[in-house]
């Protein structure tokens, strides 16, 4: 293994530490936990929290600030925060407004969210959520509902932007609803990650193979192959994500997400063909956000999540953030 | 009756045994699942073992007990197994709240409420390839047993042999909750982790009712 970490055993914490030591005036680390606030909480929005495992960074602390996330939880790498955690970040910063969750549907998560929004609850804390399932390599029919990937992000750049408005706790939350039902993604790897407390990659792959829908923790996707160049797989990724939902007329945003160990140039690359099949499609794309945006520490790979816009959608879209990541 | 020493036995001895078992629990996730079952089940039985005589130094309410035993797996275990294992223990405490010691109805009582913590938490039921194969049959065969009027140590028993139909009954079927869902038909075949840990969990309970002449 080679990483550039001081061992396994307090690297989230390290991770955290070195995140808010960069961005000391955009957010600030709740002393004795990893969760993430931003600074100058306002008194009367509605507060987001969002979580995900570590690993995943700059998911999610990167996203903490103005006009995007009030807290940001992270669990151990690749796994969900606990609720004793996410509760912590849900009473630092909650406000008469209410506290709307961000969650990215896998059971884990879901769970530990659920259960911290029963302890919140009994607390008195009016909170709500929304669970942003995008990945169309997992189908919708079954009972635990497509997974979540980087569609979250645009997820939480709407709400976070209809909270700042002033917008009551089930506004945001209907607009959340509504932005994550016009978003969707399918990821491809190539390469897998290794998980820092064993060693291990987390999945394995042929020299010449790359596996298209795989999750964010190298979960089965939907077709292994030999490996295709970029214009093929983004074909194929694209063939499928348009499938699943109607984009056609629509005006959309495009993220086009780097797993951690895919060069950006190669992101460009993907978005050349990526803007011409879509204008073949009769999809107009608005605007398009390429970058490492959550990752799964080096993994070779990315992600495309195209969302549907309407002139509301599309103004909190451009609306103001100043998070370490996204400002506008 | 059972009172605090039995409680803290058995616990201890559930967190032995889980954590022998770390690799075959984690094996058994691999297959169909992301394969760290047995690492965070393990943690937190690491934690318990510290855990446990603390408590049994410093509380007597064996609703007490059950409750800081659930506290801890929620904030130890992560993943989705840290909720539901901890509501299992919470939801077990709240049915014990203020009493010293427990009558064999207790027991039954406690895995009954804890299933259903478990059912209401993840959504799920019987047939869905989790936990609730093993618990669900094991609780109906403790119950058969407490009305027959036998002893703590049958009904563990009976429980023992009901979980180990279920997590057997698990090779069968699709998972149609959990990671485990995402590979759809691929699932058949593998045995349940969280199903094979419930079956531990009452085999442990067991032998130490039985070394300890419990009930």
């Amino acid at each position: 293994m080679k990483k550039f970490i001081n061992g396994p055993e307090n690297l989230e914490a390290e991770i955290i530490k070195g995140l808010a030591l960069s961005k000391p005036g955009i957010l600030r680390q709740l002393p004795g936990s990893n969760v993430l606030v931003r600074q100058n909480l306002k008194k009367d929005k509605v507060a987001l929290v969002f979580g995900c495992g570590s690993g995943h960074e700059p998911a999610p602390g990167g996203y903490v600030g103005y006009g995007m996330l009030d807290a940001a939880v992270p669990g151990k790498i690749f796994s969900s925060p606990t609720p004793d955690m996410i509760l912590k970040g849900i009473k630092e910063v909650h406000t008469k407004a209410g506290v709307l969750c961000i969650i990215v549907n896998y059971t884990g998560d879901v769970l530990n969210f659920r259960m911290a929004m029963e302890m919140a609850q009994m607390e008195g804390i009016a909170v709500e959520s929304v669970v942003v399932a995008d990945d169309v390599a997992t189908q919708k029919s079954k009972s635990v509902g497509q997974r979540g990937l980087a569609g979250v992000l645009l997820v939480a750049k709407i709400a976070g932007a209809e909270a700042e408005m002033g917008t009551d706790l089930y506004g945001v939350k209907e607009v959340a609803k509504w932005a994550a039902s016009g978003v969707r993604t399918l990821g491809v790897a190539c390469r897998p990650c290794v998980i820092p407390n064993d060693g291990e990659p987390c999945f394995e792959l042929g020299e010449m193979e790359m596996e298209i829908g795989m999750g964010l923790h190298g979960e089965p996707g939907v077709m292994r192959c030999s490996m295709m160049n970029a214009r093929d797989t983004a074909r194929q990724m694209l063939e499928l994500i348009l499938l699943d939902c109607n984009y056609e007329n629509s005006e959309v945003v495009v993220l086009i997400n780097g797993l951690g160990g895919t060069p950006i140039m190669e992101l460009y690359v993907v978005n050349e063909f990526v803007h011409q099949y879509l204008a073949e499609q009769g999809i107009v794309i608005y605007d398009t956000m390429i970058g490492n945006f959550i990752t799964s520490m080096e993994m070779g790979g990315f992600s495309i999540s195209l969302m549907r816009l309407d002139p509301h959608l599309k103004a909190l879209y451009d609306a103001a953030a100043v998070t370490p990541i996204i400002r506008r | 009756m059972t009172g605090k020493a039995y409680m803290i036995a058995a616990l201890e001895e559930v967190s032995r045994v889980i954590m022998e078992n770390e690799a075959v629990l984690n094996r058994l996730d691999n297959a169909i699942g992301d394969g760290d079952h047995g690492t965070n089940m393990a943690r937190a039985s690491r934690m318990m073992l510290k855990l446990l005589p603390e408590l049994a130094e410093t509380r007597d309410d064996m609703g007490d007990i059950l409750h800081q035993v659930g506290m801890s797996c929620i904030s130890e275990i992560g993943g989705s197994a840290g909720p539901l294992f901890g509501t299992f223990y919470l939801r077990a405490g709240m049915v014990n709240h203020g009493k010293i010691a427990m009558e064999p109805a207790d027991w039954v009582a406690s895995f009954e409420a804890g299933a259903v913590g478990v059912s209401q938490l993840g959504m799920s039921t019987e047939g869905e390839k989790t936990m609730l194969d093993a618990l669900f049959p094991a609780n109906r065969a403790m119950q058969e047993a407490l009305e027959a009027g036998k002893s703590l140590q049958e009904i563990l028993a009976a429980g023992v042999e009901a979980a180990r139909d279920g997590v057997e009954y698990t090779k069968t079927i699709q998972a149609s909750k959990g990671r485990a869902a995402y590979i759809g038909e691929r699932s058949i075949g593998h045995q349940d982790p969280g199903a094979t840990t419930i079956m531990l969990m009452i085999q442990a309970m067991h032998k130490v009712a039985v070394d300890m002449n419990a009930g």
